[in-house]
């Protein structure tokens, strides 16, 4: 399998302009993700996992290293990535529809194959007759699922997933994934997934690549070497519990650093941004 | 009983209101037409003669509705009308038309609204009627010089809430047009524009309640004619009732139009970024 997207030593940098101190968020973060892979990231909070997702899909310049994607540099937003956006971020004016075509309209796709490319993403997130649904009268799954259509209508060469189902309840969160999984193998799409949650994490990856605290770094790669379609009664397999304790183990120190961090810098002007990022 | 119970439920709102105005109403009456102090009489003997007050003073609700049923078929009120809603309207159309391409101007660009800030934060200070004796020497004592108090008065909300529009939009939502690549003239159109839609009505149903004023106390202070001229002269004539009149109609017209753009902003309610939201 060929390497989609390459992370060469991201490092980034904030400056604070009002205090003038310097905040490193990102240290050197390698990564490389074959075609097709499904991989998550999971870290403690404020490690920069969303930054670097940032980073990947051109929204943030890195102070140093280089993000290649099918062996070419990223420097800015490009079709080629897709963002799904953590909290649906659906513009609210909008149709179902019309929030779908709109990554379509931006790149000025012809007005009539896009129509007929979003109801095949729509059908394909099963939002079918919802088409015309402002997202207000939406639930947060469904409104998940049109965030979902609206970066898979621009026919990326990898997904780029941020905390998509972190707003959502947990059983709905659960369908979200299982489906999502689903809608993976019928549209073949390299995944890059950022989550906090550790079985959501393994559950849906191939590989779950876990952080250091901030400065963040990849800390270590684990490959999760279970077997597809997997179904939800897999979180409760004893393989599954194995690996879930292994990576919480992994996180636990990290999580315990960055208390102990936030402890000593409380009061200080050492405070950066938040996770969020942009 | 429950079905009077359920009437009562469902239109409370407009039941109480109607109950209080009613009282308020017939009150004014009785102090007018002596009721209260015939009551009273009994128990308070001549000190109920304070209970009485002269129309000329207080003028009535009947009093009052007859003359506008007067003045109306007559036909005395329609050029003061037609005069004031002139003035309104085109002092409030010019405060639109300068007030939220500047609003929105100012809320994208950032220099530019440090450029302007200090002449709106100013005018916003200001009492906009201050300025009517100059605004009198420079256009005059006809319709313009109203015009001119309306659109400044309306002008000032209008660009501030235009202006907040722009600003408060959702930071998620740049993102997704950013993500896209939407050009800055897009991204102007399909974010910035419509999450600022609540904001500039808000600007507007403020701006309304300014351009009354400037409205009437413009007429006041010098016209030849329109509602506030009207009360005015009513007013140095001892015409009570008619004074009332037009304070009835300007109530009125005020409530009218300010409850319409307040059901407007309810239905683009769902356009407002959510105030928390962020994270």
């Amino acid at each position: 399998m060929p390497v989609k997207l390459e992370a060469q030593r991201i490092r980034l940098e904030y400056h604070q302009p009002r205090t003038g101190a310097r905040f490193l968020a990102l240290d050197g973060v390698d990564l490389a993700i074959m075609d097709g892979e499904f991989v998550s990231i999971v870290g403690p909070s404020g490690c920069g996992k969303t930054t670097f997702l940032n980073v990947v899909d051109g929204l943030l310049p890195a102070s140093s290293g280089r993000i290649l994607l099918d062996g070419k540099v990223v420097t800015e937003p490009g079709r080629d990535r897709a963002m799904v956006f953590q909290d649906a971020s659906l513009l609210p004016w909008r149709t179902v529809l019309g929030n779908v075509l709109y990554g379509l309209e931006c790149q000025r796709t012809r007005a009539h194959s896009a129509r007929e490319r979003a109801q095949y993403f729509i059908e394909m997130v099963g939002l079918r007759g919802f088409e015309h649904h402002y997202p207000h009268e939406l639930s947060g799954g469904m409104q998940q699922r049109v965030n979902l259509a609206r970066a898979l209508v621009m026919d990326p060469q990898i997904l780029l997933m941020d905390e998509p189902f972190a707003a959502l309840d947990a059983q709905t969160r659960e369908v979200m994934q299982e489906e999502l999984l689903e809608i993976w193998r019928a549209a073949k799409k390299t995944v890059l997934f950022i989550t906090h949650q550790i079985n959501e994490a393994i559950y849906l990856s191939d590989r779950v690549i876990v952080f250091t605290a901030r400065p963040g770094r990849v800390k270590q790669s684990v490959a999760i070497d279970i077997e597809r379609p997997r179904k939800l009664a897999l979180k409760r397999d004893p393989r599954f519990l194995q690996i879930e304790d292994f990576v919480w183990n992994l996180i636990e120190d990290e999580v315990k650093k960055t208390m102990l961090a936030d402890r000593t810098s409380r009061g200080s002007a050492a405070a950066g941004p938040a996770d969020s990022g942009v | 009983m429950t079905r009077i119970r359920g009437f009562y439920l469902a239109g409370e709102r407009a039941i109480l209101g109607a109950i209080t105005v009613g009282f308020v109403l017939c009150f004014w009456e009785g102090l007018t037409r002596g009721w209260w102090a015939r009551l009273l009489e009994p128990a308070l003997g001549s000190g109920a003669a304070a209970w009485r007050i002269s129309p000329i003073f207080l003028s009535s609700p009947t009093a009052v509705a007859l003359t506008a049923i007067r003045v109306f078929a007559t036909g005395d009120i329609w050029s003061d009308l037609g005069v004031s809603g002139l003035e309104f309207l085109l002092g409030f159309v010019l405060a639109i038309a300068v007030g939220i391409p500047l609003g929105l101007a100012a809320g994208w660009y950032r220099r530019f609204c440090f450029a302007i800030e200090p002449f709106l934060s100013a005018l916003n200070a200001t009492p906009r009627v201050a300025l009517l004796p100059l605004i009198i020497i420079w256009v005059g004592i006809g319709i313009w010089s109203k015009v001119l108090v309306v659109f400044l008065g309306a002008v000032i909300p209008i660009c501030i809430n235009s202006l907040a529009g722009v600003r408060t939009t959702d930071a998620k939502l740049l993102r997704v047009a950013r993500s896209f690549k939407a050009a800055e003239g897009r991204l102007f159109r399909t974010i910035i524009l419509p999450s600022a839609v609540p904001f500039i009505l808000t600007g507007l149903r403020l701006g309304v309640g300014r351009a009354m004023v400037g409205v009437v106390v413009g007429e006041l202070y010098a016209a030849t004619a329109g509602v506030g001229f009207m009360i005015t002269v009513a007013g140095a004539s001892f015409q009570t009732d008619k004074v009332f009149v037009g304070v009835a109609i300007i109530a009125l017209a005020g409530v009218l139009m300010i409850e319409a753009l307040s059901r407007l902003e309810r239905r683009f309610e769902t356009w407002r970024p959510k105030v928390g939201a962020a994270t």
